[in-house]
């Protein structure tokens, strides 16, 4: 266990291997091109996002990293050795754990058995269920959730709950990097604060953390790279101090598609031109255009 | 590690104590939470009713024999149990257990072997069968219902077919004359005395297989990954469960039970017919239901699968011994269904409420 906690947060050094860099990668499913040419890097103690609308590529780019999918174009390293992962197994024995959307927990199973599932700790031949049971439960209370009971059926749960129980786990279990797939995305404001709140424990504890998620407001106050995703393409990546919140949001709302948008209901007639007004100066306001037209570090 | 954390205060002594708020959990929710609690209400009072109206029923070897024929049931019930535990179906368990018999049989009888030979022979055919229902369903994704009711119409035929090419008959020949018959009818078909009753011991096996397949489930990490695959495959793969090594060993676990029920069968008759078993599947399953298996997945207990086939046992003979007519026996089953998942509908939602 003392493998997987790291007294302090090692400062990112510029020698240093990054934990997961993907170069130019890119998946085809057939004829279809999920994802291309997309940059990514994360180190320890560093908080990459990737942000991006529906069927922007995030789930692709994720199934890459998380072993799910082989990459077919490009380079994916793993501290600086080429991989090509066939199995999440693979990816977990090099430290690379996912949570996902879906939270890959069993719902009718008690937490604390949810907690080892795959990792189990046994004793001989049976499994030791009394250390598995103080531990969840340990480990839970250091998250900040005190459980009433272990036992008890992790649906019972609360989405953020459960989501904790999900990171929790792959940090005990020496997770290097953790990808979290939209973890916020079906929290009320509280429950994804909270959630935040060990995204940012996780960074400091030295683990590199991938955030997937479409909302620039969860991503720019923890992140400290940040990738754009559109249409299986990069559309630019961006360390914090080279990007605004309002020029990240911006991006995400899509720029040029608002003020497209606003064009359209100019010419719609009297009623839709105050609309229309209303977007441009938005536009304006965001800084979109600037953005839009620089260029991609 | 305690100190990287700095949004809460810390958290004092590393050993949690007992939590206060366990207290207002009884002993009776605790009870209502396991799956086989319904399935026990039921036997007790499906017991009671036969108690009053079937004084034969009342004696212990009448015990003795609704335990001998519900353990018949009950052991190839408890990896069926298991199989559903895991979210999948066999309907060739019926079946399955006929062609293992027909195997051994005519095996030893045929090339003149010893009759642990034939045995042996029809465990490996056992095992591959549940191989090969394991592995189409994980490699295709086709639902197991489909794959075994293939697996049981072409098995069905084999024995019909195979038999009666071999032995010119729909049975097979009497093999106690074979060396080792002997020593085999012992080990799966013999009887005992205790205190007058005659014990078949049958029984004491279907008690071992429920304590080995208990053990297994609640007490090892094979069986943490069997709740997991039935409860959700994909949240399993996600976390490194072989789900596929896992349902394809649980499709050869009712092979083997299948095999042993078949063995039972040879031992017990000497011939085999190789129209039985038909229909038997489905018992199987309405054990491991009656005891508290979801049919999706991912909830249940061997110890339930035991009392539904031991339910299934007392309503069998009970209507004998009651001197009601046999002929309404399966409505009986199915009204017998229906309530236990009903109660245990009930059971389970009660028992999520208490909570």
């Amino acid at each position: 266990m003392t493998t997987t906690t790291e007294a302090a947060r090692p400062a990112p050094t510029g020698t240093e291997e990054p934990l997961v860099r993907l170069t130019g990668a890119g998946k085809n499913y057939g004829n279809i091109l999920a994802l291309r040419g997309v940059d990514l890097e994360v180190s320890r103690g560093e908080v990459t996002c990737v942000l991006g609308d529906n069927g922007a590529g995030k789930s692709t780019l994720i199934k890459i990293i998380a072993g799910l999918h082989a990459h077919s174009e490009g380079t994916y390293q793993v501290e600086g050795r080429e991989v090509h992962f066939s199995s999440p197994r693979e990816a977990l024995d090099h430290g690379i754990a996912t949570v996902y959307q879906d939270l890959a927990v069993v719902p009718l199973m008690p937490v604390w058995r949810n907690f080892f599932l795959g990792n189990e700790v046994k004793k001989g031949p049976v499994m030791d269920i009394g250390f598995m049971r103080r531990t969840t439960k340990q480990e839970l209370l250091d998250m900040g959730i005190d459980l009433r009971d272990v036992d008890q059926p992790i649906g019972t749960l609360s989405g953020g709950e459960r989501q904790c129980v999900a990171i929790s786990r792959a940090v005990y279990f020496g997770a290097k990097v953790l990808i979290l797939d939209e973890p916020t995305a079906a929290l009320g404001v509280k429950q994804s604060g909270v959630v935040l709140r060990y995204i940012i424990q996780a960074r400091e504890r030295g683990l590199g953390v991938i955030f997937i998620t479409h909302n620039p407001h969860h991503a720019y106050p923890v992140g400290d790279r940040f990738l754009l995703l559109k249409r299986g393409q990069s559309l630019g990546y961006y360390r914090k101090n080279e990007i605004t919140r309002d020029e990240l949001t911006a991006l995400m709302a899509g720029g040029a598609e608002l003020e497209e948008l606003s064009h359209e209901l100019s010419q719609a007639g009297a009623g839709s031109a105050a609309a229309a007004k209303i977007l441009e100066s938005e536009v304006h306001e965001l800084g979109i255009d600037r953005v839009t037209t620089g260029d991609n570090p | 590690m305690s100190t990287t954390l700095e949004t809460k205060p810390a958290p004092g002594p590393r050993q949690p104590a007992a939590d206060e708020r366990l207290a207002g959990r009884s002993w009776l929710s605790r009870l209502l939470n396991r799956p086989e609690v319904g399935a026990l209400m039921g036997a007790i009072v499906i017991y009671l009713v036969f108690f009053s109206v079937a004084p034969p029923f009342r004696d212990l070897s009448s015990l003795s024999s609704v335990l001998y024929l519900s353990s018949t049931f009950g052991i190839p019930a408890v990896a069926v149990a298991l199989l559903m535990i895991g979210g999948e179906f066999d309907l060739s368990a019926g079946v399955a257990v006929t062609a293992s018999a027909l195997v051994a049989s005519m095996f030893s009888y045929q090339f003149t072997l010893n009759m642990w030979v034939g045995v042996l022979v029809s465990l490996v055919v056992a095992l591959v069968v549940g191989f090969v229902n394991g592995y189409l369903v994980v490699k295709t994704g086709i639902p197991s219902f489909l794959v075994t009711l293939g697996t049981f119409f072409m098995l069905r035929g084999l024995n019909l077919a195979i038999t009666k090419q071999v032995t010119g008959n729909v049975g097979t020949n009497d093999v106690s004359s074979i060396d080792g018959f002997n020593s085999a009818q012992k080990v799966f078909a013999s009887s005992f005395n205790v205190g007058g009753v005659s014990i078949r011991i049958t029984l004491l096996w279907w008690i071992l297989f429920v304590i080995i397949g208990t053990w297994i489930l609640l007490r090892t990490n094979i069986g943490n990954w069997i709740f997991a695959v039935g409860g959700s495959a994909p949240s399993s793969r996600a976390v490194g469960v072989p789900v596929n090594r896992v349902k394809i060993g649980l499709f050869m676990t009712v092979g083997f039970l299948a095999w042993f029920t078949g063995m039972h069968t040879l031992f017990q008759n000497n011939t085999v017919q190789s129209g039985i078993g038909i229909g038997n599947e489905f018992i199987y399953i309405v054990a491991a239901v009656v005891g508290g298996c979801l049919l999706t997945g991912g909830y249940g207990s061997v110890i339930g699968a035991a009392i539904g086939a031991f339910i299934f046992g007392m309503a069998q003979l009970g209507i004998v011994y009651a001197g009601w007519n046999p002929d309404w026996f399966y409505f009986f089953l199915g009204a017998l269904l229906l309530g236990a998942i009903l109660l245990n509908n009930y059971v389970r939602r009660r028992a999520e409420a208490m909570r």
